[in-house]
């Protein structure tokens, strides 16, 4: 995986080309994306949204590599991911992309430190190096001190919370998140929305949200509707700065 | 990247621990089998191979033969033994540390109003040194004594203890049938055969007042041979196998009338036997160890289910198809593996409580403790293989949506 090719410098961070994602075959076959075209720049802060069964999540699932689609380019970083191997694709998001879910979805019984050390893990990072920097992840999350509470120990927010630091621990390029708020209470929920906008004005990670709430999605730069496995419309958020 | 995955797996197995203990009982019951059975068989080869060197090792037993002849399928009993064939022996074949004639009966031994019934052994002062037996007060037969078939006796354990209690023997008359017998010796105890008989429980009287004043005949029952140490067994079997073919007048062709006994033969003959017993009970061990490989294959399948989400968070964080596997095969090998020591600890235990009780020695056998440990963990790995490839092979997307 050659990353730094003169062409990959220019070209934009992700770029989907005609998209299309079939499910199944024959006549009982689903078509999740007919044919989407979209870029996002380094820097941006994208919300998508859509009713379900929209292909907004199978859109999701190609963006952050756990899928491939049946049909079209997506480049990222101008690699074509379509050409890369299941393993290709999870070095990948080692190293490229940190994920968001609506059910958090820590190691149960296991310390809020020790999740967030995860990653690292399968990163080779050694051992001392591997707990500073998850330390400082909690830190920068808003949960110092809260480094050996296990999940069942900790409220919902705060789990969304150190699931965000175990995303952000590697620096990502992209932060891929799954209605992080869905599962939270909107008083919650705007403090993890602010959580996300810092990291990515402060930090300029890229951001990728999926979710329901308009009210959320609001606090992106660009929204993207998808209707019926297509692109529906684009507009600018509340925090478009044009 | 191994040791921190064997790190994550001992992680995983402390977060449950009343279900990894329930998944390696059977490894631990199955090792902890193995290792008693096998244990406790060694004890008892050792037991056995002990009990017959005190029999008196590196011992030759020649006696009479006896079988049916003719027609009618009459018993026929070969000519016995005569002193001339053991003093014979004694000249004629080179390598022996002592022949001892040996003609015994069973008989009545009285003193005052104690009466025990035991066995008369009639035979020399080589008698002693063959079986490699202790005087334990007293003194040996004197040669005068042996020759002239004086009325001495010396008296096994048993004997001095039911016969006199407490007291000394050494001095007193006691009668063995009409003779009555003065005491020049008792024998050092050597407890219980392996096959149950008391050893101790016997009078030896010169083996000439055995045949003229108890017996009254010049019959040699047996002849005990030891080879002097070096000596092959086998080689002197052959020398007095021939030696007595010749005295016996036994033509070419013609079938033995009289055994050769070695006791190396009966020591490997019943170590063999028990060697056997050992394999077969180690075999079912065996088995039991199998059904604990398939419990943790069992435990791993409901684990990789359970932990779909998690396997799923794994995959969409990075891990790649083949740290999974290594992920879930190290936690199966860690599991089997803490089995395999649980298991030998508490079968070595078992086997020394066991070894106490038989009354066995508590034979330590370094080979098959590391065989059960590299049993116990290779089960891990093949009953752990199956689950954790369906856990590595999990597509993320359904593993991350599964409830």
């Amino acid at each position: 995986m050659n990353m730094t090719t003169p062409e990959s410098i220019n070209s934009p961070l992700i770029r989907l080309e005609g998209i299309t994602k079939v499910y199944g075959s024959g006549p009982a076959a689903v078509h999740a994306l007919k044919g989407v075209d979209l870029t996002i720049d380094k820097g941006e802060f994208v919300a998508v949204m859509g009713p379900s069964g929209s292909g907004k999540s199978t859109c999701m699932n190609i963006l952050g590599c756990l899928d491939t689609p049946t049909a079209g380019t997506y480049r990222f970083k101008g690699v074509d991911v379509g050409g890369l191997s299941r393993d290709q694709r999870a070095l990948l998001r080692r190293n490229y992309l940190g994920f968001v879910f609506q059910g958090f979805n820590l190691l149960s019984r296991t310390s809020a430190l020790e999740n967030v050390e995860l990653p690292l893990i399968y990163r080779g990072v050694p051992a001392r190096e591997r707990h500073a920097k998850a330390r400082d992840a909690l830190k920068a999350v808003g949960l110092e001190g809260w480094e050996f509470h296990t999940p069942a120990e900790l409220s919902g927010g705060q789990q969304q919370r150190v699931a965000i630091a175990r995303a952000m621990v590697i620096e990502p390029e992209v932060l891929m998140a799954d209605e992080p708020t869905g599962n939270l209470d909107s008083v919650t929920g705007r403090e993890i929305m602010d959580l996300l906008c810092s990291f990515n004005t402060e930090r300029g990670v890229t951001i990728v949200m999926v979710t329901h709430d308009a009210g959320m999605a609001g606090y992106a730069g660009r929204i993207v509707r998808f209707l019926d496995g297509l692109i529906d419309s684009e507009e600018p958020g509340r925090r478009h700065v044009s | 990247m191994i040791w921190e995955t064997i790190i994550l797996a001992l992680r995983a197995i402390r977060r449950n621990v009343l279900r990894s203990f329930l998944t390696i009982l059977g490894i631990v019951i199955g090792v902890a089998a193995v290792i008693t059975m096998v244990t406790l068989g060694d004890g008892a080869t050792e037991q056995v191979r002990a009990d017959i060197s005190s029999l008196g090792s590196n011992m030759l037993q020649v006696r009479p033969g006896q079988g049916f002849r003719g027609p009618g399928g009459v018993r026929v009993f070969a000519e016995r033994f005569k002193l001339s064939d053991a003093q014979a022996i004694e000249r004629e074949i080179a390598g022996l540390k002592a022949v001892a004639p040996l003609s015994d009966q069973s008989g009545q031994a009285i003193s005052g109003n104690r009466n025990w019934s035991t066995t008369v052994t009639g035979s020399t002062n080589d008698y002693l040194t063959v079986r490699n037996w202790p005087l334990e007060s007293g003194r040996v037969f004197t040669e005068s004594e042996l020759n002239s078939g004086r009325a001495v006796c010396i008296l096994g354990a048993t004997i001095a203890r039911e016969l006199f209690g407490d007291q000394d023997p050494l001095g007193a008359f006691i009668r063995l049938d009409r003779l009555s017998c003065q005491v020049v010796g008792v024998l050092a105890s050597k407890g219980q055969s392996s096959f149950g008989q008391d050893q101790d429980d016997l009078v030896m009287v010169p083996i000439r007042t055995m045949q003229r004043r108890i017996a009254g005949n010049t019959d040699v029952k047996a002849i005990l041979v030891s080879a002097m140490d070096g000596v092959s067994t086998e080689a002197l079997r052959e020398d007095i196998e021939r030696l007595m073919r010749e005295r016996r007048r036994v033509s070419e062709g013609q079938d033995d009338d009289f055994h050769v006994r070695d006791m190396q033969e009966i020591v490997s003959t019943l170590t063999s036997t028990t060697r056997v017993l050992t394999a077969l009970l180690g075999a079912v061990a065996a088995v039991s160890l199998l059904v604990g490989g398939i419990g943790i294959m069992n435990i791993m399948l409901v684990s990789v289910t359970e932990r779909t989400r998690e396997i799923g968070t794994r995959l969409a964080i990075g891990a790649r198809e083949g740290e999974v596997l290594m992920q879930f095969l190290i936690e199966a090998v860690v599991l089997s593996s803490l089995g395999g020591l649980f298991g030998i600890a508490l079968g070595l235990g078992a086997a020394a409580l066991g070894a106490r009780l038989l009354g066995v020695p508590f034979v330590f056998n370094p080979g098959i403790v590391i065989l059960a440990f590299v049993f116990s963990a290779s089960v891990g790995m093949i009953f752990g293989f199956f689950p954790a490839r369906r856990a590595a092979r999990m597509d993320p997307i359904e593993a991350l949506r599964h409830e």
